[in-house]
């Protein structure tokens, strides 16, 4: 075979290629609803597929860590996106600055959502609360409460785990430390956490629980579900040995109670599904799918009267923070240069 | 010094050698129309490749808040260390490893060469976020090697026993230095396959041992393609994010990120992005610069076989040893723990998603792979129409957006391509009543584009080289004989480049399938390739979830890998056969 034939051959190949792949796209016909999504799909796969048997509504998922707000601006009036489900309150009202949002007023959903979880103006709708936690060593632990001033006290010099401080988690928790005691007493709390790390900050929540089971540390900091994942975890048994390990402590602090996060959802300003979107958005608030969200991921309901699942129940109660989430993730930004400033991610002094 | 070869000076140069003047096809003055035809095709398809790094610098020119005082003032000076902490690092492995090994089994005969000579290939086709996991998993508490230790000792917990943490920045540098080090050892193993016989058997006539013969004769004429390789290597130690972030390194794209999600500023993110370019921009100039007056030519077209060294003994034992450490450190151990979490999961191969993600990664990654050669010709071969300075710095600017991390990249090119798209469907809107809606963004062809720029620069190197070989006589003769550039390109340059384009796009097939940021942003609804599958699993931190999809990214890579070595050492052995007479 001669180059030019060869070059000829694949060239029609990869013409062939392109259009099929181009061509490849769910057309948006009626009855569908398309989502783009920071959060991860088998997360959210349980409450799509109980939409989608309820209303016969078909949809369709995008999912990215980060971006998607930027793909919709850039998308403009075309964007295929209805609605953009995101994990933190910081990416929502993220999206409402970037102008991507519209504001939706629904009598069913402001029944379901507690007027402390939804945008004043309607652009965007918690659906599920996560509080960030303290995992403890069973065996090395004795206290069974915990304030966030204290992991600053050097009686844990050497024994905190935690993921990066420039993780969205962690930016969250640090930015309400801001909010409630301002930078400078922020930063000398944080450059205390600094201190009592055992290690350099690395890996992801689990891995702190990890880190306990190992003796490396004696409490990490996590989201609470992921306890719960690894608890039920039947393929991999050792990491139900791993969270077996620790208990969870829910901290408090001086000034309020524990910080928590959201999950949430705003409808896309050029959304062309409009109606289905609505659809969605009512049902993710609803009973049903509020109890999907407890059973299979283990967070906190936000409708009243919707209980958390068994397992979680079982960590105990506890008393959210009550400061307002959009005035706590005003500090995200300097929450995240307190990181970089007091080297956080560099782990402990030695 | 590399007086081996044919040394011209360039422009800067006291003198020139006539050939090379008629080799540029008549002189600047008079331009043929088919050259001008195929610089101003090359003119555009280079812009369509810069047009991502363009939109970048508008969104950089947008006002970035804040954001620069304390980048200065407390990230840059750290990350700007930890990255060229990180690159001199991988930069060192991958130049040991690589050159090392490629002279081995190309000059020296020992029990198993003829398989490491591909072999050696293999950790390419693992991606450095999957090695990264793999890695954690093996060595990390409660991993094997550390159960072992504990076992051995009686140790209880990991504060009786001090164990390397992998999660660091050395951790970074071995894990990428090993699945990093096959692009210098490609290239590097291409050009001494290639190395004229002649240099090598006259240094040998002249009495040099085989150790002067690699350091003052080898080494120095195969610089071009090592370079190529290294950089390759380097620019993925600065895109990179996956592996980086697991293992708590804070390199400077690890600060574009920061800027951007946890500081809101999509313009300070891009500006710094832009920076990192201009670094990249600096090294690649300098070094070319340093060697602006050298020119490597292959001057004969006798394939004679290479002078070989047998070894014997503990010579081959080291030989073997040498080759076969860093195939285990990058293929071997990573794969274990994807092996073992499979076993748990063989119901996950049943799953049609899984076969629907792998077909999405190979229609992509092909079509990818066939455009990004095209378009690295097209670039290159425009150098040889005109050897304008000009049209060679756009041709390397051009291949610029490896250095871009890759999320950027992505948001880059959404801006063009979704206006383009919004423009068209404004005309057709007014002119026939019917929208085209996002025609390009959300489709196939977004991604394949995405994929073009990214990898341009894996196979513009190479082709850049094996077109830099072919000496330019062989353009007077075609243009003497009445060819045109076009014709010229098809009938003398294609075939002689044939084993070069093939590798070229083996290995821009092998980087597409590991692709993940740009994917991530890029694709349309409900579209999962292989590297999606395992960003999903990983996302929700269940990496064993995604340990199937992985291992088959790590399995198909594994084919053109193959072939890759296959062909082009196949290639070397007819030709030597049957040339020499």
């Amino acid at each position: 075979m001669t180059m030019s034939t060869l070059a000829g051959r694949l060239a029609t190949a990869a013409a062939g290629l392109l259009t099929a792949t181009a061509f490849a796209l769910p057309a948006s016909a009626a009855g569908e609803v398309n989502i783009y999504s920071y959060r991860q799909p088998e997360l959210i796969q349980p409450l799509l597929d109980g939409f989608t048997e309820k209303t016969g509504i078909k949809t369709n998922v995008i999912f990215a860590d980060k971006g998607l707000a930027q793909r919709m601006q850039a998308e403009g009036e075309n964007s295929p996106a209805d609605v953009l489900m995101t994990v933190d309150v910081g990416r929502l009202d993220g999206a409402k600055a970037l102008g991507v949002t519209q504001p939706v007023n629904s009598e069913i959903i402001n029944g379901n959502i507690p007027a402390e979880f939804r945008d004043p103006e309607g652009h965007w709708f918690g659906l599920t609360t996560r509080a960030r936690v303290v995992y403890a060593s069973r065996e090395r632990v004795e206290q069974n409460a915990i304030t966030y001033e204290e992991l600053a006290d050097p009686k844990w010099k050497g024994r905190i785990c935690t993921r990066s401080g420039q993780h969205p988690y962690n930016i969250g928790l640090f930015a309400s430390v801001v909010a409630h005691k301002g930078e400078k007493a922020a930063e000398e709390w944080l450059a205390g956490l600094r201190d009592n790390l055992a290690r350099k900050p690395a890996g992801n929540d689990r891995g702190q629980v990890q880190g306990i089971y190992s003796g490396e540390c004696d409490i990490g900091l996590g989201n609470n579900y992921y306890m719960g994942k690894m608890l039920t975890n039947e393929k991999e048994p050792e990491q139900k040995e791993w969270a077996n390990s620790a208990k969870i402590l829910f901290p408090t602090s001086a000034e309020g109670g524990t910080h928590v996060n959201i999950s949430g959802v705003v409808m896309a300003k050029y959304a062309p599904n409009r109606e289905e979107a609505l659809k969605l958005m009512e049902y993710l608030s609803s009973a049903e799918a509020q109890q999907i969200y407890a059973e299979a991921n283990f967070e906190y309901p936000v409708k009243p009267g919707v209980e958390a699942s068994e397992l979680v129940r079982s960590w105990g109660s506890f008393t959210p923070d009550d400061l307002p989430l959009t005035e706590i993730f005003a500090h995200r930004k300097t929450a995240s240069e307190l990181v970089d400033r007091v080297g956080y991610d560099d782990g402990p002094a030695s | 010094m590399t007086n081996a070869t044919r040394m011209q000076p360039d422009k800067t140069g006291s003198f020139r050698v006539p050939v090379a003047e008629a080799a540029k096809g008549g002189a600047l003055t008079a331009i043929s129309r088919s050259d001008l035809v195929w610089l101003v095709f090359a003119g555009v398809v280079a812009g369509f490749m810069l047009l991502p790094v363009a939109s970048l610098l508008v969104m950089a020119l947008e006002p970035a808040g804040d954001v620069w005082g304390h980048l200065i003032g407390t990230v840059l000076p750290r990350s700007l260390v930890t990255t060229a902490l990180l690159m001199l690092g991988v930069g060192a492995i991958t130049l040991t490893v690589g050159v090392g090994t490629a002279w081995l089994v190309t000059m020296c005969r020992f029990p198993g060469r003829s398989i490491f000579d591909w072999a050696l290939l293999i950790p390419l086709a693992v991606p450095t976020y999957i090695v990264a996991y793999s890695y954690v998993e093996v060595l990390n508490y409660t991993g094997p090697v550390q159960a072992a230790i504990r076992a051995v000792f009686g140790f209880k917990t990991s504060r009786e026993y001090w164990f390397p943490e992998i999660r660091s920045l050395g951790g970074a540098i071995f894990v990428m230095g090993f699945v990093l080090y096959p692009y210098v050892y490609l290239t590097t193993r291409a050009t001494f396959l290639l190395q004229s016989a002649c240099t090598l058997d006259v240094s040998r006539t002249l009495g040099a041992g085989p150790l002067r013969l690699f350091f003052q004769v080898a080494l120095p004429l195969a610089r071009p393609a090592i370079v190529v390789g290294l950089s390759l290597a380097m620019m993925e130690c600065l895109n990179d994010i996956g592996a980086v972030t697991f293992f708590g390194v804070k390199t400077m794209t690890f600060s574009v990120y920061d800027t951007w999600v946890n500081r809101s500023s999509l313009a300070g993110a891009a500006q710094l992005a832009c920076a990192m370019l201009v670094i990249v921009f600096a090294l690649l100039w300098l070094e070319r610069h340093a060697r602006r007056r050298q020119r490597f030519h292959v001057t004969t077209t006798r394939y004679i076989g290479l002078p070989s060294y047998r070894l014997t003994g503990a010579r081959a034992g080291f030989a073997w040893a040498a080759c076969a450490t860093p195939i285990a450190l990058g293929f071997a151990v990573p794969a274990w723990p994807l092996v073992d979490y499979i076993s748990r999961r063989f119901e996950a191969l049943a799953d049609p998603a899984l076969l629907q993600a792998t077909w999405n990664s190979l229609t992509l990654s092909l079509s990818a792979a066939v455009m990004t050669i095209v378009v690295a010709t097209v670039l290159t071969y425009a150098q040889r129409v005109n050897r304008n300075g000009g049209i060679r710095l756009l041709g390397r600017t051009a291949s610029i957006g490896y250095a871009i991390p890759g999320t950027v990249l992505a948001v880059g090119l959404l801006v063009p391509l979704a206006s383009f798209d919004n423009a068209l469907d404004d005309v057709t809107e007014r002119l026939f009543g019917f929208g085209t809606g996002l025609l390009i963004v959300g489709s196939g062809a977004a991604l394949v584009y995405a994929y073009v720029v990214r990898f341009l620069a894996v196979a513009y190197g190479q082709v850049e080289g094996g077109l830099g070989k072919v000496t330019p006589h062989l353009d007077m003769a075609a243009r003497t004989l009445g060819r045109n550039s076009l014709t010229t390109l098809r009938e003398v340059h294609l075939p002689l480049i044939r084993p070069v384009l093939l590798s070229a796009m083996l290995l821009a097939f092998v980087d597409c399938m590991k692709e993940l940021p740009a994917t991530i942003l890029l694709r349309p609804f409900n579209f999962e390739t292989l590297a999606t599958t395992v960003y999903n699993a990983a996302s929700r931190g269940a990496f064993e979830d995604g340990a199937l999809p992985a291992l088959l990214i790590v399995l198909v890579g594994l084919v053109p890998v193959i072939l890759l070595a296959r062909t082009s050492a196949a290639t070397f052995r007819n030709r030597r056969g049957s040339r020499v007479s």
